[in-house]
């Protein structure tokens, strides 16, 4: 089972596509442009569709996703952890 | 797979178009002239009225969209006849002659000096020759590329950026070359995209004009915002189903004009596009107001990717929905006309899934209704500028 997919390898959040995901869940996730699997720890429960962390994020720090800019994080962000508003904000408006 | 012998089953316009729908539409002018409208379309089974609440005061470039979207809805395609109701015959006349350039039976009706129930009569009369006429028309075999086909996502969430947005430019990768008409526009809605939009653009001069529209729509929100826009842009819809920032949610919209189109143009909103290949519509990223847009610039089919789940429709342009969602799917169904969640579970790949939207979107222009007209969604909502006067 995928449980979260990214788009781009350079990616640093990433999509979760199944519901039910639980803090501390070894999930599988598929790098889209690569077609390849890779493995990561959910650290807190993620709801279908919200992001996930791939690496440790420092506040401060561009957000990575289909290998561009999404905007940069607001705290630090654990790998597995849940990336979303909390955490992100915009660079525009 | 399609090709350029690919045809669909349509109704063969006076003007050379091809429509999808054989609508009899009774079409107020302004906010007053609804409940004669309605009343015509009451009265005459297959008629149908499309209530909206603008009309009055407007004036400049706001008047003139005013004009250009309801003449523009008159004379799509999917549109075999109209009837016409204002509060006073001036600008009834104006978009009665405005549709009546494509050639197709047109009447307009003003109310003053008659009152609602004189001219409900009148009309009425001619909406039930008209319905009458309309239903004899046959269907005839069109080439794909008297297609024309827009696209618009909504209530998106990050499963559309993934999966039904790229379903869709794979299907406008293949519909492209084959010489078909193709829309999108959400001009703040690519904020955060817009070089790779300008980077597609088939020119210099199409290049400049797009981010000129881009430029010119950020001012706007510039000069009105009172936040980040947190909750309008992304939505609360969008921010519930996993997007954070309008710069991701842009990154997923673009998704839908594939891997390979060009931009070969730019149009204002509800105006028609010249030629086939893929056009930019400056626009509102709202779902009803887009949509009622390209349905006024002749769009005949639309495809719609959703994440969370938007329920919308349109009264004469048949809007196919699609999701990647497996939730959305699962309890949202009766709204969902393409299912490609498969593409998330690695089940399917995008070639798949755009050939299957494909072959509903086919099988929606050749007659199958979507499921938002089955379901009675006519969302006609008209782009406001400014105040009226």
């Amino acid at each position: 089972m995928i449980h979260f997919v990214l788009h781009d390898p350079k990616d640093t959040v990433a999509v979760v596509v199944v519901e039910g995901v639980k803090a501390g869940q070894e999930l599988t996730g598929w790098i889209m442009d690569e077609d390849r699997t890779i493995s990561l720890k959910a650290q807190q429960d993620i709801p279908i569709g919200h992001k996930l962390a791939l690496k440790d994020v420092k506040s401060g720090e561009t957000i990575i996703k289909y290998g561009h800019d999404i905007g940069k994080a607001i705290a630090d962000i654990k790998a597995g952890a849940h990336a979303h508003v909390h955490n992100i904000k915009t660079k525009r408006w | 797979m399609i090709s350029n012998k690919t045809t669909f089953w349509g109704y063969r316009r006076e003007n050379g178009r091809a429509g999808v729908r054989n609508h009899v539409i009774i079409l107020p002018v302004d906010d007053l002239a609804n409940a004669a409208c309605e009343s015509v379309a009451n009265n005459i089974k297959g008629a149908m009225a499309i209530p909206h609440p603008y009309g009055r005061l407007q004036f400049g470039a706001d008047l003139e969209l005013h004009f250009r979207t309801l003449i523009g809805t008159g004379s799509n395609p999917n549109v075999a006849a109209v009837v016409v109701i204002g509060i006073e015959e001036g600008w009834t006349q104006r978009v009665v002659d405005g549709i009546a350039k494509t050639g197709k039976p047109v009447t307009g009706f003003g109310i003053e000096l008659h009152g609602d129930h004189d001219t409900i009569l009148r009309a009425s009369k001619v909406a039930k020759e008209y319905v009458q006429w309309s239903s004899e028309l046959q269907r005839v075999e069109c080439p794909i590329n008297d297609l024309w086909v827009s696209t618009k996502c909504g209530e998106s969430d990050t499963t559309s950026g993934c999966g039904s947005n790229p379903t869709v430019g794979n299907a406008f990768d293949k519909l492209e070359p084959l010489g078909v008409t193709l829309c999108f526009g959400e001009t703040t809605e690519i904020t955060g995209g817009e070089q790779i939009v300008a980077d597609r653009c088939a020119n210099g001069e199409v290049r400049e004009r797009f981010m000129f529209m881009f430029d010119r729509y950020q001012e706007v929100i510039e000069r009105h915002k009172t936040s980040d826009l947190t909750d309008s842009q992304p939505t609360k819809g969008n921010i519930a189903g996993g997007l954070t920032t309008i710069e991701e949610k842009a990154l997923g919209n673009i998704q839908k004009i594939g891997k390979k189109c060009k931009v070969i143009g730019v149009i204002d909103k509800a105006e028609a596009p010249t030629g086939p290949g893929l056009w930019f519509m400056d626009s509102s990223s709202a779902a009803a107001e887009m949509v009622t847009l390209l349905a006024a610039a002749g769009y005949v089919v639309h495809l719609f990717p959703t994440g969370q789940g938007n329920v919308i429709g349109n009264p004469i342009l048949p809007v196919v929905k699609l999701s990647a969602n497996p939730r959305t799917v699962r309890t949202m169904s009766e709204h969902i006309d393409h299912d490609c969640s498969g593409l998330l579970q690695r089940e399917k790949n995008l070639d798949q899934t755009g050939d299957e939207l494909l072959d509903v979107m086919l099988r929606t222009c050749n007659g199958r209704l979507t499921a938002a007209e089955a379901l009675g969604h006519r969302e006609f909502v008209l782009t406001r500028l400014y105040e009226s006067a």
